[in-house]
């Protein structure tokens, strides 16, 4: 197991590239988050709402994006999770997950992350601080 | 128009960080490590049991905000903020309630839009703090003049 703490500033946890966005995970993700908006599970319910198909949950997106830091909690825990939701994600999305090192000391490491699509656009950017244990 | 809002709060609600629903949140977003299931993994592991994930807090009750009131459709979730004092543990109760952070409005190529802040926190039962879920919607013109009719 490697550590977290390994990784100095601007290098990266190892990328995560997702199977593309079925409509069962987000099914998936209604039924395990309990939101049910249909606009990210009918097709004829997002288009109702002005859109070209269903998208997915940003919390799925969100989600996923977390569990590059699964991997460390022996070492420490996600103190703060910040994202930004800034484009949406549709069928067939291939989505690449991303952690980059911003700035560390011996309590914690703060962390540029971002979920990057099949066309290279962030569709989540944010930052996560992941705080040590002693 | 929710600048009255600001500073209400609902009732805590007792939620508990259910074994089955973590299992399945864990599932739907991929997050496959047995840290959040498995219970022998859990007892070795340094909280000595399972844990939830980060994004979990999505699936808890916050109650209701008296008055408040949101369109069933139009929302738009701009930013989501999460900050822990420690991983949820599963098995463990917590006294969740929502607040209404702040509200307000910008001017974009889209129009005027509403910015509605929103906590969703988590305590224990001595009320420490343990969580808090902060979500920014966006609110856009179309869906407020709709609302305020």
């Amino acid at each position: 197991m490697t550590s977290i703490r390994k990784w100095q500033v601007g290098e990266s946890l190892p990328e995560v590239t997702l199977a593309p966005v079925s409509r069962l995970d987000l099914i998936k993700y209604a039924g395990a988050s309990g939101d049910y908006n249909p606009i990210h599970t009918i097709d004829e319910e997002a288009k109702k709402a002005g859109l070209p198909g269903i998208i997915a949950h940003g919390m799925w997106t969100m989600g996923n994006l977390a569990k590059l830091f699964t991997p460390y909690y022996e070492e420490g825990f996600v103190q703060d999770y910040f994202v930004r939701f800034q484009s949406m994600v549709f069928l067939n999305d291939v989505i690449t997950l991303k952690a980059m090192v911003k700035e560390k000391d011996e309590k914690a490491i703060r962390f540029a992350v971002a979920a990057v699509n099949q066309h290279g656009k962030e569709v989540i950017k944010g930052e996560a601080v992941f705080s040590l244990y002693e | 128009m929710y600048q009255n809002d600001i500073g209400k709060r609902s009732a805590k609600v007792k939620n508990v960080v259910e074994r089955g629903a973590v299992k399945k949140f864990a599932e739907a977003i991929g997050d496959l490590s047995p840290i959040y299931w498995d219970e022998e993994t859990g007892k070795r592991s340094r909280y000595g049991r399972n844990i939830a994930p980060p994004t979990f807090p999505r699936v808890f009750d916050y109650g209701v905000i008296e008055g408040l009131k949101l369109p069933s459709k139009g929302l738009i979730h701009g930013e989501q903020h999460f900050h822990y004092e420690r991983p949820l543990f599963v098995g463990e109760e917590l006294y969740c309630y929502a607040e209404v952070k702040d509200y307000y409005e910008k001017q974009s190529s889209m129009g005027l839009l509403g910015f509605l802040v929103i906590a969703n926190n988590g305590e224990d039962a001595d009320g420490r703090l343990l969580f808090t879920s902060t979500s920014t919607i966006i609110i856009n013109e179309a869906v407020r003049k709709a609302m305020s009719v």
